[in-house]
């Protein structure tokens, strides 16, 4: 009896070391995505809707800080307010009052400008029907372990975003795009963040996986602006970015800050409006998304003093090339995502433990009443 | 069967009609002018707000500090105004030089049908000078103007050094998105009309001027100052414009958010405004101010020099600066602040002010009325027209039942001849011909024969002409070689009711103040007058309600909303003095009241009392 007791605990210690391992590479790989990538637009034009644009640089600038680069970012806006005739302070846009902070900056890359921001340029940008002539910075050359942040803001209502006071988009036609991205693999995960009146309308329609959403007013509630310059005489900021920049200057590359603390940015007492967000169809818990999956491009990096040998190249066997056949990997393994359950993160005792510990009650069981009744049993 | 085409049914209704014509016309009556008084009661009316997003909810800070400079510049301004006896153009290029404008400058020259008495010329010749401050960034396609009239005496002289000192500020920003034309006119508004015929290429009035140098652009909005003293304890803001064209609500909705926002003590009408609307002094009070504004604007001439920017689709505002005996003053510096945020505001436009209301009346400066509100109450009064119109309709078409013996009958059933309705037309006509072209062609004929000046000479023909038309109904029938018969009579009045309700409605769309007054006076005449009431008591009542004697009673009238009242001698003199200047202003500026009413509603009215002296 004894041996088969300590047989029982090694079974245990085993199985737990083992369990331990496995869940520090789970962690190591949870996220899923290899790159990064940002759509940022700002869709008004004139000089009283300078606020808009100051809200996107605002991201843009968080972003570049965060670790994206200018070639993974597509920033579009509709009006130049840093060279407009009646900025007081020209080349650049301020966000805080009394000038304290230049989102324009010297390195700003605008890639779409003025009236190329259009419907239909956002929408090529996203599903990527691009014109072949179109250059690589125009370009939204994500693909399936992107991690997309999305970023709108100017004027909207119940249901509709517009465009340069000329056009409009609507959500079904955002939500029916963002299939088209799923069906084409261009991205791994997509945070959709929209600043304008009435923006949780915007994303309601979605329904393709992999999709998180905040908006920055219900349906029926207006996004307000925050505050005016006197010296400039326009509102710099809406209320919802501007509380949205000053949470984000406080995360660093290396910061574990994750997306419930992002949806709890900007309550009612400040804000007026109620920010809302969607989660029900992205696949991994919010509290296990780190800010830093979408708005920074964090590697995760193992520094290792070993050799490694790499293997020969390939010989030409009798001067020819080997021909090596290639095959499609199967473009559309929708059935096996969807259907995976997420690992459960409540920890089970390993399963060894469990064989052993039926085992020693049955063996004690039997030494107390005689192994007669096994007779009975089988 | 439909309502009309059931026989049985419109029979019942045209009943209804006739018999019920005259009750239903006096309810009418009541009714438009119950309604036009209440327009004043501030529940009906509307608070003003600002309608363009792009001069929106945020202001900026001024920072104007100069305002003591610019009363120095005011005093040089004045010393050499003396020395040069006018306008000091060399002294005015050199400072506008000084601050960085480009200065340009245009002779005109005109010389009036007759002299003006009231201002005291004859053979006007005078400069412009204008100084044009370029957008640093911006291309010319766009420009603001800031004028002051440069006036004899010791007028004006405190805005045109604001003029000056505001250029200066204005010259070191660099957020100026159009061009600031700095405009000093000569001779107010002829000086006013010629830079405005020079800048856009017309020339509807015959006036001689020299071509423009410098243009900047088209010109989206445009302020005109008055201000005669240092101090000043409220600012006052003049709409009214050439023909009763009014600008945008925009500007005094934004004239109105700078007082409150600087704290400048605000007027319209030169009346503050009262917040006791539901007594009855405050009610009143409303009146007087919405009656001002209505008498001015149906006098049809430009209140300010703002006004002839209002033909050019350039929406203005003429701002006075007032000091009466308040014991809190605003000082220069402070003026100049609203200014600059006007400006600023103005600078911020990416179209014309055009989503606000063209057409309103403001009871105050911060309440209006507009024109789907007050539009009903002329709508009632030319009802009554109609309603007239189809009783006499219905009258022509059925004969009358009474047959006193065949003689008669034969006689009625004739249909009247058309020479007999025509002839009145036709004569009435030639007299408003007459009374428009008569005074200006004969003055000097009147000169030689009587003891008069040019300007009592035109007037006096006027009214002459105009009382010798009283007299054609007689002479008319002498010249007809038959009688006018029953049916002649009903004919001609029936075109004169629908020629009047024609004419009232088209003035009224333009200018409603001026429709709303002549349809109160001749909607009566048009709807009581025929040969069969008593021949004198209508004739007085006819004539007191004449157009003529409107204005009269309208310049008393006038005179007593602004609570300077004035005997009957002094009131007669101002009569006068108003009908020489309404011909002026038409021949200076191309107001349109003065033919429309020679031409079109005197003759109508000569119609009518045709008609009272029908045989």
């Amino acid at each position: 009896i004894y041996l088969f007791t300590y047989f029982f605990f090694l079974l245990l210690y085993i199985a737990f070391m083992l369990f331990i391992v496995f869940d520090n590479a789970g962690q190591f790989f949870s996220s899923g995505h290899t790159n990064n990538w940002a759509v940022l637009v700002c869709t008004s034009r004139f000089w009283f809707n300078y606020r808009h644009v100051a809200n996107t640089l605002s991201v843009y600038r968080s972003v570049k800080r965060l670790g994206i680069p200018d070639s993974h970012i597509v920033l579009m806006l509709a009006d130049d307010m840093a060279c407009n005739h009646r900025n007081p302070k020209p080349a650049t846009v301020f966000s805080h009052k009394n000038m304290e902070l230049n989102v324009y900056g010297d390195d700003v890359e605008v890639d779409y400008r003025g009236y190329e921001v259009t419907v239909e340029n956002f929408l090529r940008v996203l599903t990527g029907r691009l014109p072949p002539s179109t250059p690589r910075s125009k370009r939204l050359l994500s693909d399936d372990r992107s991690n997309i942040l999305i970023y709108l803001t100017g004027h909207g209502g119940n249901g509709f975003l517009k465009f340069q006071d000329s056009e409009e988009i609507s959500n079904v036609e955002l939500a029916d795009a963002f299939e088209q991205m799923w069906q084409k693999r261009r991205y791994n995960e997509l945070l959709f963040i929209i600043d304008t009146c009435q923006g949780a309308s915007m994303y309601e329609r979605f329904y393709s996986p992999n999709l998180m959403a905040l908006a920055s007013s219900q349906v029926g509630e207006d996004s307000l602006s925050h505050q005016p310059d006197l010296a400039i005489g326009v509102h710099l900021m809406d209320r919802y970015t501007f509380y949205l920049l000053e949470f984000l200057e406080d995360i660093h590359p290396a910061s574990k800050t994750n997306m419930n603390d992002l949806f709890k940015v900007c309550p009612k007492s400040q804000c007026v409006s109620t920010p809302g967000h969607r989660t029900d169809l992205f696949l991994r818990d919010p509290g296990s998304v780190l800010i830093t999956d979408f708005f920074g491009s964090v590697r995760k990096v193992e520094i290792t003093m070993e050799t490694i040998n790499l293997t020969d190249p390939i010989n030409p066997v009798n001067g020819e090339l080997q021909i090596r056949k290639y095959s499609y990997v199967d473009q559309l393994p929708v059935s096996e995502i969807i259907h995976q359950k997420p690992k459960q993160k409540d920890w089970h005792p390993p399963d060894g433990f469990i064989l052993g510990l039926w085992t020693l009650i049955l063996l004690v069981f039997f030494k107390l009443y005689g192994m007669k009744h096994l007779k009975h049993i089988f | 069967m439909g309502l009309l085409s059931d026989p049985n049914r419109r029979r019942a209704l045209i009943s209804l009609l006739t018999r019920l014509n005259s009750p239903i016309c006096v309810v009418c009556y009541m009714a438009g002018v119950a309604w036009f008084m209440g327009l004043a009661f501030e529940p009906f009316t509307l608070r003003t707000y600002m309608s363009e997003n792009a001069m929106g909810s945020t202001m900026v800070e001024e920072r104007f500090p100069a305002g003591e400079r610019a009363l120095t510049t005011g005093r040089e301004f004045s010393a050499h105004k003396k020395k040069a006896g006018g306008m000091p153009v060399d002294w005015l290029v050199k400072t506008m030089q000084a601050r960085g404008l480009e200065v340009f400058t245009q002779r005109f020259s005109r010389k009036l049908p007759f002299p003006d008495e009231n201002k005291e010329r004859y053979m006007v010749k005078g400069t412009n000078v204008y100084g044009i401050l370029r957008a640093p960034r911006a291309p010319r396609t766009e420009a603001l103007v800031l004028s002051a009239p440069c006036t004899p005496g010791d007028s004006n002289n405190q805005a045109v050094g604001l003029l000056l000192g505001l250029a200066q500020y204005f010259r070191n920003q660099i957020y100026w998105a159009k061009d600031i034309i700095f405009l000093v006119n000569e001779h107010d508004l002829i000086g006013m009309q010629a830079w405005l015929e020079g800048y856009h290429h017309t020339n509807t009035t015959g006036m001689d001027w020299s071509p423009l140098q410098g243009r900047g652009g088209s010109i989206q909005a445009a302020l005109s100052l008055e201000l005669s003293s240092d101090v000043i304890t409220s600012m006052d803001l003049v709409l009214e414009g050439l023909n009763g064209q009014l600008p945008n609500l925009d500007l005094a909705n934004l004239f109105y958010a700078f007082c409150q926002k600087i704290g400048v003590l605000c007027t319209i009408q030169g009346k503050l405004q009262r917040n006791d609307w539901d007594s009855v002094s405050g009610y009143s009070h409303s009146v007087q101010t919405m009656m001002l504004m209505v008498m001015k604007q149906a006098s049809g001439r430009p209140w300010g020099d703002h006004g002839l920017f209002l033909r050019y689709h350039i929406e203005a505002a003429s701002i006075k600066g007032i000091n009466s005996f308040r014991q809190y003053k605003t000082d220069v510096t402070t003026i100049g602040r609203l200014l600059e945020g006007m400006y600023r505001k103005l600078n911020n436009l990416l179209e014309r002010l055009h989503q606000s209301y063209f057409f309103y009346l403001m009871p105050s400066l911060s309440h209006f009325v507009s024109i789907g509100y007050y539009m009903p109450a002329f709508g009632l009064l030319a009802v009554i027209l109609l309603l007239r119109a189809l009783d006499l309709w219905v009258q022509l078409a059925t004969p009358p039942p009474r047959t006193e013996d065949g003689i008669t009958d034969k006689e009625q059933v004739s249909s009247p001849g058309v020479l007999s309705v025509l002839t009145p037309l036709v004569i009435s006509h030639l007299t408003g011909v007459a009374l428009y072209t008569l005074p200006i062609q004969f003055q000097e004929m009147a000169v030689e024969q009587f003891p008069v000046s040019e300007t009592e000479a035109v007037v006096l023909t006027a009214i002459g002409v105009y009382t010798a038309g009283l007299a054609l109904p007689h002479n008319t029938h002498r010249l007809l070689s038959g009688e006018g018969t029953e049916q002649g009579w009903r004919v001609l009045k029936l075109v004169a009711v629908l020629y009047l309700a024609v004419l009232l409605g088209c003035t009224a769309l333009i200018n409603f103040s001026l429709g709303f007054i002549l349809a109160l006076t001749l909607v009566p005449v048009a709807a009581f007058v025929t040969p069969h009431v008593p021949k004198v008591l209508s004739a007085f009542i006819l004539v007191i309600l004449s157009p003529a004697c409107t204005l009269l009673f309208s310049v008393f009238f006038f005179q007593e909303l602004q609570e300077l009242p004035v005997s009957f001698q002094e009131g007669w003199l101002l009569y006068l003095s108003v009908i020489s200047q309404g011909i002026l202003d038409h021949f200076l500026y191309g107001s349109l009241v003065y033919p429309l009413i020679a031409l079109l509603v005197y003759p109508c009215w000569l119609l009518f009392w045709n008609i009272l002296f029908w045989k």
